[in-house]
């Protein structure tokens, strides 16, 4: 094997389609950490949860990476795995959105950017859902905005905490206005969740921004977040156009958002499912479990 | 002296100038100068007829952008009795970006609720361009409660680029004081209309404009993005803005078509800057027809309506395959 393929090639895939995301995993056996430059070794870098040992730089996660993390092993149940977008207004940019989404289906194993389904943490049974910032940058269109709304829906029935994993660029541009739509339904779906006396967790992670931060991932009754994740809703380079200077180091980060007020929590990924579980057992303690109604299907 | 004009406007607005200019001749009266104004206003008339009727989608977006637009103050003026303004959010200050206040239409107690971009260069700075802070959405939040208590039929009128990028915004939680809103507003007791006037411009229109019924003026635009700002991540060139605006489907009839909006309220040929009385009265004739329909619900059925209607709105497929909502029907192209 020459040298050379243990460090990454210079550009990662898929790295010039989505400008402007958060730090890409790096490939290879050793690599460069994309946030304090230190050499570390894929291996440790899995082991830790995917946080750079030298620096504790959060990567991002899959869903299915992040729904192992979290819930108890095998208790996940997805739902809706099928849902997936069309193309509602015929868009062609510079290539046409359904292409864009085969793509991502190809990279991903995934038919849409949120997956969600049942599960129990540390015993505390949950409707839990995660966005996957591979598909589209997790941007909400249509399908993502129903699958929210479904889990919601799912947690209102089981009469369950809702726990959901944000991360989006934002709305679905190729959506049009169908995905701004999508902030009104998912905020609505979650008003009627705390009618119900549902409590709702999201956990913010890097990045969440746009149409997905300001509808149902500030909605929650608590609102958690990775370390350093860039949380807003404009662009740190649209506001930096706008008011014509570089932003602070650290603006728009957890750190920043939870001295403002915004979070309940800065929650490190090792303590993730810890956490989670003691919050739920406090919000909702356990009762005895209702048979799920017949006739569902999944 | 030059009125404003856009590129598409300006051979008509040249000659509208000159029939202006003509008819203060024929004052002194000519009967030569009297039959060239004749000439002219036929001509005007058809070329008028020419340049408005099938304006493209970024025409339409520099209409709803034009300096002489009618603003939210100038329909409160024109169709609100009585106008009693509330300023400030009671927590943090007051946004003048948004106006909120109490008035009568057409006898009728209303709340109104609306982005205010200015109407002089003074004006437009000291209401930051229309472009709300947290502020803003948090007194906008405090009027739509208060319609909700003393059963107020709200009325919101849409015109902004967008909530304001800068750091105060996301320092006091932009985000969540956009997000509350949309959740407030699906559940609030009382009916809500929303009137996009001009510019509709993503979240920070969205932020006051979760309603019963979703009205468009004719030259106005809705859409997720800006045309620049699409442009800028499609081409990485937001002066391709006008390719953009055609592929955002944010004219009112193609909203009308992909069901996110409920009614279109028409302008004076040209648009509303040409007549701002008329549009005025335009507006009034459908919010007191609207808000007629709408009182007689009962809240419960009224809010349970309203939730029913924002829950159906997308499309997408199922795991079955079904195509679930109606994407865009594109008119079939005819080639000669």
């Amino acid at each position: 094997m020459p040298l050379s393929s243990w460090f990454p090639s210079k550009k990662p895939q898929g790295a010039g389609e989505q400008k402007g995301a958060a730090k890409q995993v790096p490939d290879g056996i050793w690599s460069k950490c994309a946030s304090c430059n230190k050499i570390i070794y894929q291996k440790e870098l899995r082991a830790d949860l995917m946080v750079c040992p030298q620096c504790g730089h959060h990567y991002q996660m899959t869903a299915a990476e992040r729904i192992e993390l979290v819930s108890d092993p095998g208790s996940f149940e997805e739902y809706g795995a099928g849902i997936t977008s069309v193309d509602p207004l015929g868009f062609e940019g510079t290539k046409p959105y359904v292409n864009t989404l085969e793509r991502a289906k190809g990279r991903t194993d995934l038919n849409e950017a949120v997956v969600y389904g049942t599960a129990s943490i540390m015993d505390s049974p949950v409707v839990i859902g995660v966005m996957d910032f591979r598909f589209v940058g997790a941007s909400m269109g249509s399908a993502v905005g129903e699958k929210i709304t479904l889990a919601a829906e799912k947690a209102i029935e089981r009469k369950c905490p809702l726990v959901l994993f944000c991360a989006s660029g934002g709305a679905r541009m190729q959506e049009g206005m169908l995905s701004l739509m999508q902030m009104a339904k998912t905020s609505a779906v979650m008003e009627r969740l705390g009618r119900n006396g549902i409590p709702y967790i999201s956990v913010l992670t890097d990045p969440t921004t746009g149409g997905v931060s300001a509808s149902f991932a500030t909605l929650a009754d608590i609102v958690l977040a990775e370390p350093k994740a860039l949380i807003g809703f404009a662009g740190p380079r649209v506001i930096e156009q706008t008011i014509g200077q570089k932003l602070p180091k650290g603006f728009q980060r957890s750190e920043f958002l939870l001295e403002n007020g915004m979070l309940d929590q800065i929650v490190p990924r090792s303590e993730m499912r810890e956490r989670l579980g003691t919050i739920i057992a406090h919000l909702a303690p356990p009762t005895p479990v209702e048979a799920p109604t017949s006739g569902e299907v999944s | 002296m030059g009125k404003y004009a856009f590129e598409f406007e300006r051979s008509l607005v040249d000659l509208e100038e000159r029939l202006e200019f003509l008819r203060n001749e024929a004052a002194d009266g000519t009967d030569e100068t009297a039959s060239q104004v004749d000439q002219l206003e036929k001509q005007i008339e058809k070329l008028r007829e020419i340049t408005y009727s099938n304006l493209t989608p970024w025409q339409i977006v520099q209409l709803s952008r034009h300096p002489n637009r009618p603003t939210t103050q100038h329909y409160i003026e024109s169709i609100i009795d009585d106008f009693v303004e509330l300023h400030g959010d009671r927590v943090f200050g007051d946004d003048s970006a948004i106006i909120a206040g109490l008035g009568r239409m057409d006898g009728r107690s209303v709340a109104v609720i609306g982005q205010q971009k200015g109407r002089t260069a003074r004006e437009r700075v000291q209401r930051n361009f229309g472009q709300p802070h947290p502020e803003g959405y948090r007194k906008v939040l405090r009027v739509a409660k208060l319609a909700e208590k003393c059963n107020l039929p709200l009325i919101t009128l849409v015109d902004t680029q967008g909530a304001f990028p800068g750091t105060a915004s996301e320092e006091r939680g932009i985000s969540q004081a956009i997000a509350v809103n949309l959740a407030a507003f699906s559940s609030l007791r009382t009916p809500i209309v929303t009137v996009t006037i001009g510019e509709g411009g993503s979240g920070g229109a969205l932020g006051i404009g979760v309603a019963d019924r979703v009205l468009m003026l004719q030259n106005s635009y809705y859409s997720v993005i800006t045309p620049e700002g699409c442009a800028s991540i499609l081409f990485g060139d937001s002066s391709r803005a006008e390719e953009a605006a055609s592929l955002l489907k944010l004219t009112a009839e193609d909203l009308t078509g992909l069901g996110v909006v409920d009614g279109v309220v028409s302008e004076p040929l040209g648009g509303a800057n040409r007549d701002p009385h008329w549009t005025a009265w335009e507006l009034k004739k459908t919010l007191v027809a609207e808000i007629d329909a709408l009182v007689v619900s009962d809240s419960e059925e009224l809010v349970e309506k309203r939730y029913q209607k924002i829950r159906s709105i997308g499309v997408f497929m199922t795991e079955q395959g079904e195509t679930i909502g109606s994407p865009l029907q594109m008119p079939d192209l005819v080639f000669p």
